[in-house]
């Protein structure tokens, strides 16, 4: 079986279980399960192309993830007047100063001869500059957090419609992918892995804690969508009209009170389902766009440069490949794309918590959809974003399904029965581990392997 | 102005809030770091999965723990856990077997790279993860009982008529003094022992110590048996003295590969030494001096602000930024690790 046979099938697969669920369950599941598969086949791209294209292991996902979810907030919220009003004068101080002393440190580095005087003389820099900068920060932070700490209580952003927030989302997340590259991409692999993840930790503290930029832990919740509001295509003429086309066959059955009754119920159900189908096409657009540039770039000289730095750097390097460019480079590229990720989740959440930014979640998962789907394969990872989502969600109701009937002998109230079923959900990290270590151990390429061209092989 | 007392004071204010917390934290995080480090050293890559191991032990000794509470056992004013540990410690083992037996074994036959290894501990984590949740469920868990304090705050002022107070908690000495004797019996063993010697030899160079008779599955299963009795023991400590949660077993995984890191990954003394330098920045960095410069400082000079570094929230980033500091400044680590 070729491969291009082998992704259609495993995508019509896919097709049909979501359709399953449809039937069985709900449309309205269906979607919500569709729509977040979409971003993490998003995010498993930007995965993919770290470590399949360039083999960089990032483990710092959830740090990108996050700071494209607070760009929405900064995009979408309108600004606080107040706030702003309150601290500006000593924000730009103390950004000034941040500055400042950012720059004499970079000065003091390259101009002064490397040995002790340095070392002492930064040492002495940077603390003076951090005392600084906080001397002003902290009376900012404290008058704007002031302003209706119970309400806003932040800066609030630049109140923009949200969908600018996914750009922006890559561009913050690039940003901060340039700094964390500089500064630790020198390193091995393992130890890059475990920067990246403290890396992402830090960058999550600080989404917790600043209140005056993201709100902390009190979050921003009702962010503005990108697409209608189901209460309002309730009581629009078009909707009720095209409702009333669609289900013409099921309401021309009923008499006329009921089908009044009937053509409510019809409008409510479709309206959520219709928002969903906005969403699924709006990410579909996004995914489709990153999806194309992807295999663009991967069949591009550009890919097989990447590719043969992955497999050997040295001989690379001798060719006259500038590695450490070309690992800073994928690295900001592969975070933009998980940064517009964690922008669209937060956009189709409608809501910024930065508490639920877990590392099994928004970190290994992604992960494993990457290794089970196919690293170095972008359909691959595709497809494992759509697969492992899907599995992740549905092995809760499935667990419990399990559960109940494996313990149907027990009594209803058997202390034994009640905590399997109610711990059944835990079950999916497990599941999801074995995933990953059979596809590690017996196809280790995942399900769509990387695809090698060479001249005459048309796969 | 100040006085002897008043210096007296500040000690025993520092000592409360900093130097207790910090040896017993440093402790819980040194045994932790030891087993990363002997991973890292015998089998090469960076155990994921360790966090959760610690958790895994520590769930199964609380399980026995309260099956012991609910026979009526108790060893007096010690806490039960230390009673149900070397059941713990036993599943713990046969945990870490079967994963040998089950992944890693086939990866190290086919000298498979350290990232291999390091993206399969991540399956065990997120395995033994759902294990431990399954079972025990998410939730905070507690299993301490006993005696609650060595010395309390209130006795302390009452018989040395400070006005600081110092306490020390059952389980804050409890992890220092195990520490101590696990320590030393993992010196002993390493340096004095044939296994131990054989352990050392393979660390440092793999080839040399096959050709000279050392075998390699013997190695790699007494690496797992000490790395799960220092999981088990370093989690049900930290159990013991803060509390039983999956997910800060999963977050402490950060602190102990800084430790690891720090003190210089591959070294056990570095291991150790790595403990205590994040477990003391941690506590020293986000605690509030104020009182302490109260008692030096004449009046006059009293600060204002909380004389706070950083707000404790914070914790858990002070030993991330160590870690990637030390990983760009000086990536072997304090003392030049990757050996045994």
């Amino acid at each position: 079986m070729n491969n291009t046979r082998k992704t259609q099938l495993a995508f019509a697969a896919i097709a049909l279980l979501l359709l399953i669920i449809g039937f069985a369950q709900s449309w309205n599941v269906a979607l919500g399960i569709l729509n977040l598969c979409l971003i993490s086949a998003v995010m498993a791209l930007g995965v993919n192309m770290q470590w399949g294209y360039a083999g960089l292991l990032n483990v710092g996902v959830m740090g990108f993830a996050a700071l494209g979810g607070m760009s929405a907030v900064l995009v979408s919220r309108a600004p606080i007047e107040e706030a702003w009003q309150a601290g500006w004068s000593n924000l730009l101080i103390a950004a000034i100063c941040f500055g400042g002393t950012v720059a004499a440190a970079i000065f003091c580095y390259r101009k002064l001869t490397p040995g002790r005087n340095r070392n002492l003389a930064m040492t002495l820099i940077i603390v003076a500059g951090l005392f600084l900068t906080r001397n002003f920060l902290d009376p900012a932070i404290a008058s704007i957090e002031a302003v209706e700490p119970a309400k806003t209580g932040f800066l609030g952003g630049m109140g923009l419609p949200i969908i600018f927030s996914w750009l922006v989302g890559g561009l913050v997340a690039a940003g901060i992918a340039w700094f964390i590259g500089k500064v630790a991409l020198g390193l091995r692999a393992d130890y890059l892995a475990i920067a990246t993840l403290g890396i992402s930790e830090i960058i999550i503290a600080v989404l917790k804690n600043e209140d005056w930029l993201t709100r902390g832990v009190k979050n921003v919740t009702g962010l503005a969508r990108p697409v209608p509001y189901e209460i309002d295509l309730q009581s629009s003429a078009w909707f009720i009209d095209f409702v009333h086309w669609w289900h013409r066959g099921s309401l021309a059955s009923l008499e006329a009170g009921a089908q009044q009754q009937a053509l409510k119920q019809f409008v409510i159900d479709t309206s959520s389902i219709f928002v969903k189908v906005c969403y699924s096409g709006l990410f579909a657009g996004v995914l489709c766009i990153i999806l194309l540039l992807s295999v663009r770039a991967l069949n591009s000289p550009w890919g097989r440069m990447m590719r043969a730095i992955r497999d050997n750097e040295v001989a690379a390097a001798a060719m006259g490949k500038n590695v450490t460019r070309r690992h800073l480079e994928i690295f900001i590229i592969g975070s933009a794309v998980i940064g517009i990720g964690g922008a669209m989740l937060t956009t189709l959440d409608g809501q910024f918590t930065p508490t639920s930014y877990q590392p099994l979640r928004f970190t290994f998962l992604i992960w494993v959809m990457v290794i089970v789907g196919g690293s170095g394969n972008n359909m691959g990872s595709v497809l494992g974003g759509f697969l492992i989502w899907l599995v992740w969600i549905e092995a809760e109701p499935v667990g419990v399904w399990l559960m109940e009937a494996g313990t149907g002998w027990l009594d209803e109230s058997n202390a034994l029965r009640l905590h399997l079923i109610e711990n059944a959900q835990h079950m999916r990290l497990f599941f999801m581990g074995l995933v990953l270590l059979l596809v590690l151990r017996f196809s280790p390429g995942g399900i769509l392997p990387e695809v090698v061209r060479r001249r005459g092989n048309k796969d | 102005m100040e006085t002897a007392t008043d210096i007296i004071s500040s000690v025993v204010l520092l000592l409360n809030f900093i130097v207790v917390p910090g040896l017993s934290y440093g402790s819980q995080l040194a045994l932790g770091a030891l087993g990363i480090t002997l991973v890292f050293g015998i089998l090469r890559f960076a155990n994921f999965a360790h966090g959760d191991t610690m958790a895994f032990g520590t769930m199964i000794t609380i399980l026995v723990t309260w099956w012991l509470q609910s026979k009526g056992i108790s060893p007096g004013p010690l806490p039960t856990a230390l009673l149900a540990l070397p059941a713990g410690i036993l599943a713990t083992v046969i945990l870490l077997v079967i994963t040998d037996k089950t992944v890693y074994r086939y990866y190290r036959h086919h000298k498979a790279v350290p990232v291999t290894f390091m993206i399969a501990s991540m399956g065990v984590m997120f395995m033994t993860n759902g294990i431990v949740r399954f079972v025990i469920g998410p939730n905070d868990q507690r299993f301490l009982d006993g005696e609650r304090f060595i010395v309390r705050a209130r006795d302390f002022k009452a018989s040395t008529g400070l006005a600081e107070g110092l306490s020390i908690k059952v389980s804050q000495g409890l992890t220092i003094v195990v520490a101590i004797i696990l320590v030393a019996l993992l010196f002993w063993f390493l340096q004095k022992t044939r296994t131990g010697k054989a352990m050392r030899a393979y660390s440092d160079n793999e080839d040399l110590a096959l050709l000279s008779g050392v075998n390699p599955d013997r190695i790699v299963l007494v690496t797992w048996i000490i790395t799960a009795i220092l999981a088990t023991i370093a989690g049900t400590l930290y159990g013991l003295d803060k509390s039983f949660k999956p997910f800060t077993y999963l977050q402490l995984l950060l602190p102990m590969f800084a430790a690891a890191i720090v003190g210089g990954i591959g070294n056990p003394i570095g291991a150790i030494l790595g403990g205590y330098v994040i477990a003391f920045s941690e506590v020293m960095v986000t605690y509030a001096y104020k009182k302490v410069f109260i008692y030096l400082l004449p009046q006059s000079l009293e600060p204002d602000g909380l004389m706070q570094l950083l707000s404790t929230d914070y914790k858990f980033a002070v030993s991330f930024v160590i870690l990637v500091l030390v990983l760009l400044v000086r990536p072997t680590g304090i003392l030049r690790g990757k050996v045994l």
